[in-house]
């Protein structure tokens, strides 16, 4: 127990628990919209295909700085997602093969350009691999400024544009009907969904990035019917698992941050699965074994009510 | 004869393809205000795609759509146009009760941002009742039975508190309780003097439930009231059949 | 044989190999199973290294594949309970069980011989260096040989169930009727994938072994409708991927997977424009063809009606141009055409059907209303 008071005063744990609490947090809450939008793995294309972006920003730019390279994952993520759109729209190639093929050749493209890098006289690429598999560790005090200020802006566009984001990923025919331009509304949701995953990116690495955007909301589901609810469980279940895996890697040794995290996240994903009620599995094998016995008293089974 | 005011929409010449490829030609259609219309037509004859043109959800390669005032422009009649798409349409597993997905009804006279008010819930719970969801405005819609859903969107439809309401296929799936409650609700809403374009497929009750038709095959065959044009001649032209199924009908 | 010749041999195998289950996953709409099972070999890797002590065992091979079809099954499962969709199932399973891997393999770093970097991004140009001997002999790249077999694994299993794989993809309820399981098949195309997976990851890596599966054959998917074409054409295209991609990494001195890569995106993207009948180019100028014939048809029949009904609407160039809500240009662009085509006739501001226009439109709309 020492050990864990004492880790918690640490100055290092905190910048990295905060980082790793504000990735859950702002990912827990545009996967909300992503996963009911269907749109789960675009996470995943979008992560593996900001690779190229942060090599290239850091060619062109020179610079290791997080902002520079992350402006670059952005652009690269961007284009990613243009591409799998315009692919889909003018072929037809289904979205789950261009989503596919689009990552992986952006993946491509980013190792060739690594490998190119490292033949650079002077130029130190070990904080661009960082990206790959992700390093909390490394994360500085600017780093989390820059994570609050994006979290801010994202959270405040959640708030403002709440009723429209709602009614859109609901029934995006009636919102257009309504008047709301469903051209805009998808542009802008789009645009945050990337954002929150760029900015996630260096603490748990383009693999697992999309684990932080499906898993908390895919928990948060399983115990409430109201969006809003459920919005905020997902918050709360990403950031816990941030500060919860950031923790277990500093107190055992040799245990990766980002991989610490996702088996957390994923743990409460198991445990609503099975166990939220109302809706997990075991209330439903419970909910059946209770309707059978009631069938077997009653003889026959019940007629089918029709309300 | 008529004059302009007296209808509610008027399509002109209206084609409308997909990829182009043609799903209606040449529609010409005027909807008398206060009329409760059907639309009726085979399977791929584009009833919904006239719905959703006239909606404004769909670009039209020619013609134009005009609503009383002379105006073709959703956005601007958002507040006058209502509109009950098929059920099938959405995720009924996303998290949100009764009176959540009512309540959109009154997104489009709030506008962007602006949050609803106490009067909006308080019309939300008036629509309920009317379509005889009130005891279940806190249930999530996940639990409600294909008729409950309709009777939703029929809610959320009522709140928008329209002129002109397009409904696609309310009828389809529903229990025989529901399907009494929607059609005196159609009446209702006649007697209030509202024009309603339903989307039909039940042929035998067209002449019970409505008294105007429009029976269209990629283009229109017939429309008008529904003694003078649901006959068997028109009806054999929308959906090429000998007629022998149909005569039992009319 | 010399060192590039033999790694782009493996290249060629290697890419024709995922090339062939990588034609079912496109069309059955699994693309993305693959990504998840690229990812999770790397536990079965592990777990099977701690029994066997042994990178180059058989039994890596078979864990491996073992854990892929294991990926499949639990996205599965979780996905049946309906309680999240399929795509967020997918999502869930995977980063877990990568998870896994990587924390055992950083945990025990110290007794595993097994680099994270070389299983998911693979390194090509070393596989020229593990030799087959057999009795002292050296037979070439030991890569050669097991690439070689999967693809022969991959060939015969396609070649036996063609059959049966192509009524499973395209109509599993017949399929179903007819007797073949379409369960049989589904998880005999996973196991195909798992297997072909781990024995591509160490020559390409595990990201880019999702390049090879799904780039060639969405590529050829542009290219053909017919599934043997399209099969050898996505083998052919892995090949020309695999060469080009080594060259363009032989001259440019980057990474080899990663220029494969590349060369399959480019390729793709050529395909994408170019392409007869399906690509961007030739599907934009149709869809415009289509577009002006169609606006013509429209006139005929717009002028045909109201010649006979109603006497009071002239059909003069302005009437038209507001009633079907044209711009004057594309208007006059339209009359201008079937006045060349000898279907209407231009008097003064008028526009009249001749008789020839009157049939065609006849002709026309009984093509169309007489379905």
């Amino acid at each position: 127990m020492n050990s864990v008071s004492a880790l918690f005063l640490d100055y290092t744990f905190q910048t990295v628990a905060l980082g790793s609490a504000l990735l859950g947090l702002i990912s827990g809450v545009l996967g909300s919209f992503a996963v009911l939008r269907k749109q789960s793995l675009l996470g995943d294309g979008v992560s593996h295909s900001a690779l190229p972006g942060v090599v290239m920003a850091f060619v062109l730019l020179g610079s290791k700085k997080t902002e520079v390279l992350l402006m670059g994952a952005l652009i690269s993520g961007l284009l990613a997602t243009l591409f799998i759109v315009g692919v889909v729209r003018h072929t037809r190639v289904k979205f789950d093969s261009a989503l596919a093929l689009v990552m992986s050749v952006f993946f491509g493209l980013g190792l060739v350009l690594l490998t190119y890098v490292q033949k650079i006289p002077n130029s130190n690429q070990a904080g661009l691999k960082r990206f790959i598999f992700g390093q909390a560790s490394t994360l500085l005090q600017r780093d989390i400024i820059l994570m609050i200020i994006c979290g801010l802006v994202l959270l405040s566009l959640v708030l403002l544009f709440w009723k429209e984001f709602k009614l859109f990923t609901f029934d995006t025919d009636f919102a257009q009907s309504l008047g709301f331009s469903s051209k805009k509304l998808n542009l802008l949701l789009s645009f945050m969904i990337v954002l929150a995953i760029i900015i996630g990116l260096q603490t748990v690495g383009v693999i697992l990035m999309s684990a932080m955007l499906i898993a908390p909301p895919v928990a948060a589901r399983q115990w409430t019917n109201k969006l809003w609810i459920m919005v905020t469980l997902s918050a709360l279940f990403g950031a816990m698992s941030g500060i919860t895996g950031t923790a277990a890697s500093s107190l055992v040794p040799k245990l990766p941050t980002g991989p610490a995290i996702v088996v957390c996240v994923s743990i409460i994903v198991l445990f609503s699965i099975l166990f939220a009620p109302g809706r997990g599995v075991l209330y439903r094998i419970y909910q059946r074994r209770k309707n059978k016995i009631l069938y077997k008293l009653e003889g026959g089974s019940p007629d089918v009510p029709s309300n | 004869m008529e004059k302009q005011q007296n209808y509610a929409v008027e399509v002109e010449d209206l084609t409308v393809a997909y990829d182009a490829r043609p799903v209606l030609w040449d529609i010409d259609l005027k909807i008398p205000k206060g009329k409760l219309m059907a639309v009726v037509g085979p399977n791929g004859a584009g009833k919904t795609t006239l719905i959703k043109a006239m909606l404004g959800l769909l670009k039209p390669v020619t013609g134009a759509v005009r609503f009383a005032d002379g105006s073709g422009d959703v956005r601007v009649l958002k507040n006058r146009i209502g509109y009950v798409p098929q059920s099938g349409s959405v995720d009924w597993d996303f998290p949100a009760t009764v009176q959540d997905v009512v309540l959109m009804g009154c997104y489009g006279k709030l506008g962007w941002i602006r949050r609803p008010r106490k009067m909006d819930i308080e019309l939300t719970k008036q629509t309920l009742q009317k379509v005889g969801m009130q005891n279940y405005a806190s249930r999530q819609i996940s639990q409600l039975s294909g008729g409950q859903q309709q009777r939703v969107f029929l809610a959320r439809a009522l709140a928008q508190e329209a002129e002109v309401y397009f409904m696609d296929e309310p009828f389809k799936g529903v229990d025989a309780q529901t399907e009494r409650a929607i059609v005196s609700l159609l009446k209702e809403l006649k007697e209030q003097g509202k024009t309603v374009v339903v989307v039909h497929h039940d042929l035998q009750t067209v002449p019970d439930y409505f008294d105007w038709v429009t029976l269209i095959n990629l283009r229109v065959v017939a429309s008008g009231p529904v003694d003078e044009v649901f006959h068997e001649e028109n009806l054999k032209k929308t959906y090429h059949s000998s007629g022998a199924l149909l005569r039992s009908v009319v | 044989m010399s060192p590039q010749i033999e790694i782009q041999l493996i290249a060629v195998i290697v890419a024709v190999a995922c090339a062939l289950p990588g034609t079912f996953l496109v069309l059955r709409k699994m693309s993305m199973m693959s990504d998840s099972i690229t990812h999770t070999i790397l536990l079965g890797i592990v777990l099977a290294f701690f029994v066997t002590h042994d990178l180059s065992s058989p039994f890596l091979i078979a864990g491996a594949a073992l854990i892929g079809v294991v990926t499949v099954w639990l996205t599965e499962l979780l996905s049946r309970t309906r309680l999240l969709a399929e795509d967020a199932a997918i999502g869930v399973v995977f980063p877990l069980l990568f998870s896994i891997a990587i924390i055992l393999i950083t945990r025990y770093a110290g007794s595993v011989h097994l680099d994270t970097d070389s299983v998911l991004l693979g390194e090509l140009a070393f596989a020229p260096f593990d030799r087959m001997l057999i009795g002292g002999t050296d037979i070439g790249a030991k890569a050669i040989y097991t690439s070689g077999i999967l693809l022969l694994i991959n060939l015969a299993a396609i070649i036996i169930f063609f059959k049966e794989a192509k009524v499973v993809t395209f109509d599993p309820m017949l399929a179903a009727v007819l007797g073949f399981s379409p369960a049989f098949v589904h998880y005999g195309l996973m196991t195909l994938v798992s297997l072909t997976t781990v024995g591509a990851f160490q020559a390409v890596g595990s990201v880019l072994v999702v390049a090879f599966m799904i780039g060639p054959p969405v590529t050829a998917y542009l290219l053909t409708d017919d599934l043997r074409r399209m099969l050898i054409l996505s083998g052919a295209i892995g090949a020309v991927n695999g060469i080009l991609g080594y060259q363009a990494a032989a001259l440019l001195d980057v990474s080899i997977a990663g220029s494969m890569a590349v060369v399959t995106g480019l390729l793709f993207m050529l395909v994408f424009v170019f392409a007869p009948y399906r690509g961007l180019i030739s599907s934009l100028l149709r869809r415009r063809n289509q577009k002006l014939e169609f606006a013509k048809t429209t006139l005929l029949f717009h002028l045909a009606s109201h010649e006979d009904s109603e006497k009071d609407i002239k059909p003069d160039i302005d009437t038209i141009q507001t009633h079907l809500h044209w711009t004057a240009k594309f208007t006059s662009k339209i009359i201008g055409s079937l006045e060349h085509e000898g279907y209407v006739q231009l008097s003064g501001n008028l526009t009249n059907l001749t008789e020839e226009g009157r049939s065609a439109s006849i002709r026309d709309y009984n093509a169309l209303f007489s379905r």
